[in-house]
């Protein structure tokens, strides 16, 4: 696939992302009792241009911590700096793909995706963009049909596409190709390395997917709560992982292998390290 | 309401199939989960179909009504034949008094029903959008709504003596709550995760106003100014049955004193044609809004 793709107006550079001793709570829903600590003392450095992704059990505070990068939400204590600035709120240098396509119900999935426009694009060039997004992410037929017209994963890849629409510096995707068959899910993996060669930006992308997030990132994180703690400890990095070589990588490179065993153990699932296991397959750990 | 819905399903049927759906829910939209749509009906109904059948109904009314009448299963002087209030229509309209009762009455309405509107999209706007205004005014504002409207009638006819103003402003009253409660409801239940969506988008103010929540309101809105035009008529002929010298409340009166039978019946016609009439003015605009806005 090409990727000729018009650089956006005011496509900004990529961004370095610091987050520092992040914690999140969410008040109790019953009185009385003590608030939800969700997210412990996060520390996390991500350079400019690097490719991360956020592996952990289903409630473990990724989205949360997504929420945080984009400004959504603030931590309750520790900062979170993007290109060295602390983050006041919504930062229109990063762009979210949320894990929900939550696309607008009456507009069309073109003008769902215009809405991810840097503010004060000229309207030609909005337009080819649109369209060359939409090429990219395979809607260009669907381009005037309203979301509820549209299949899930046709949804979401709108929902990517408004993200990228933004050229942003810092790309936050939660669990972007979750709803995307086995195919489609590779081809677009690939789109999203090959509009990172194009436009780099900091990309951190949350998914379920081990293969996934060795096959596009640098760096792998690990979520989850110390099987030690105290139960609501909170989450906390338990480990990070750097995937060795360079982009594009050998899908079925023997070597990330072992890296999927070390990755699956971190989860608590049990990988039967003595007999690496086919690589293709896929693990979903919400639903063990 | 009668009429509400015509129209809904000749809009739906021009999309190509597609297995997931997102859910609509009353006020507006979800963002959340995909659902099963209810199964698509059958080819696209031609226009003059489902106006043949809906007016199958009345013509069969009138022929029943005119063959009870005509056989003398009820006397004429209960129940006049449809001929007889055709002429009664004809001979109102000569002495030139017809169109001056359905002109003042379609003013009064128009004019109340304009003003409750505005002022129910004004506050229902603010008190749906600011949690602070909502904390200030909703209490007293659900004071006055639980107040019967016709409550109003003896102090409006006191302060303001019988004249238009009093009857405008009972009509109005009875515009306001629909409109108020419908849109404040509406908005309170804009889909969040949209409206964060577009806000981490860069949208605020205005512009997420005019992208998210009013859009995203448009149904509930149109069903709430459809129930103030209904509560218009119905305050309207209130306000003329209990103080007029003019409108069709006061042809209703006027003919039950004189016993004419046939122009009761009369009016009810006129009053059930202009009703319906001005609401399927409604759902136009609710249909030309919702291609242009959305
Ligand atoms: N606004 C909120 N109020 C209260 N609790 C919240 C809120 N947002 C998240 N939580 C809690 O934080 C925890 C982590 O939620 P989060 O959505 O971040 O998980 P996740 O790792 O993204 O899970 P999944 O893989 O299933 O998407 C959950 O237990 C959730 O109940
Ligand atoms: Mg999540």
């Amino acid at each position: 696939m090409s990727t000729s793709i018009a650089p956006a107006r005011s496509s900004v550079p990529a961004l370095a992302v610091s987050l520092r001793g992040v914690s999140r709570s969410f008040a109790a829903e019953t009185r009385g009792e003590r608030p939800k600590l969700v997210l412990r003392d996060i520390d996390l450095e991500i350079a400019p241009g690097e490719i991360v992704s956020l592996i952990g059990p289903s409630g473990s505070g990724k989205s949360t911590l997504l929420r945080q990068v984009s400004g959504l939400d603030a931590p309750d204590t520790g900062d979170i700096r993007i290109d060295g600035t602390p983050l006041l709120g919504i930062d229109q240098r990063s762009a979210i793909a949320f894990q929900e396509p939550r696309l607008l119900p009456w507009r069309t999935i073109e003008r769902n995706v215009e809405l991810g426009l840097p503010r004060g694009t000229a309207r030609a060039a909005g337009r080819s963009r649109v369209s060359e997004l939409l090429r990219l992410v395979q809607l260009s037929d669907a381009g005037r049909l309203r979301p509820r017209q549209v299949s899930g994963g046709m949804a979401q890849r709108a929902s990517l596409a408004r993200a990228l629409a933004r050229g942003p510096g810092v790309l936050v995707l939660d669990e972007p190709f979750g709803a995307l068959d086995a195919l489609t899910r590779l081809t677009m993996q690939d789109l999203l390395l090959d509009i990172h060669a194009a436009e780099p930006a900091t990309i951190l992308i949350v998914t379920h997917d081990v293969d996934e997030a060795i096959y596009l990132s640098d760096r792998v994180v690990l979520l989850g709560e110390d099987p030690n703690a105290a139960d609501g400890s909170g989450s906390t990095i338990r480990r990070i992982i750097s995937v060795p070589g360079a982009r594009p990588r050998d899908r079925a490179d023997a070597t990330l292998a072992l890296l999927r065993a070390e990755l699956l153990d971190g989860l608590g699932v049990s990988s039967h390290h003595h007999k690496p296991a086919p690589l293709q397959t896929t693990v979903r750990f919400d639903t063990f | 309401m009668p009429g509400t819905n015509e129209g809904v399903a000749e809009g739906s049927n021009t999309e190509p199939s597609a297995s997931l759906y997102q859910t609509v829910s009353q006020f507006g939209y979800s963002a959340a989960g995909t659902a099963l749509a209810t199964p698509q009906r059958g080819p696209r109904r031609p226009r003059w179909l489902s106006v043949l059948l809906g007016a199958l109904l009345p013509i069969a009314l009138v022929v029943a009504w005119q063959v009870i009448s005509a056989s003398g299963l009820v006397p004429a002087y209960r129940l006049p034949t449809p001929i007889s209030v055709w002429q009664a229509a004809i001979d109102l309209a000569q002495r030139g008094l017809l169109f001056t009762d359905i002109g003042i009455s379609t003013q009064r309405v128009l004019l109340g029903f304009a003003f409750g509107a505005i002022a129910g999209l004004i506050v229902g706007s603010v008190i749906g959008l600011s949690r602070w205004a909502s904390l200030v005014l909703s209490p007293t504002l659900g004071g006055f709504r639980a107040v019967p409207s016709l409550a109003w009638v003896p102090l409006l006819i006191l302060y303001l003596g019988i004249n238009e103003d009093s009857k405008v402003i009972l009509i109005t009253i009875g515009a306001f709550f629909p409109v108020f409660t419908t849109l404040y409801l509406g908005l309170r239940h804009v889909d969040r995760n949209l409206v964060e969506a577009a806000r981490a988008f860069g949208l605020n103010g205005i512009r997420l106003l005019t992208t998210v929540q009013l859009p995203a309101v448009v149904p509930a809105l149109f069903s709430g100014l459809r129930l103030a035009l209904a509560q218009s008529w119905l305050f309207l002929v209130a306000a003329e049955l209990i103080a007029s010298s003019m409108g069709l409340g006061f042809l209703l009166i006027d003919s039950q004193n004189n016993g004419r039978v046939d122009r009761m019946l009369l009016t009810i016609v006129l009053l059930a044609l202009l009703g319906k009439t001005t609401d399927a003015l409604l759902g136009l605009a609710e249909r030309w809004l919702g291609k242009r806005w959305r």
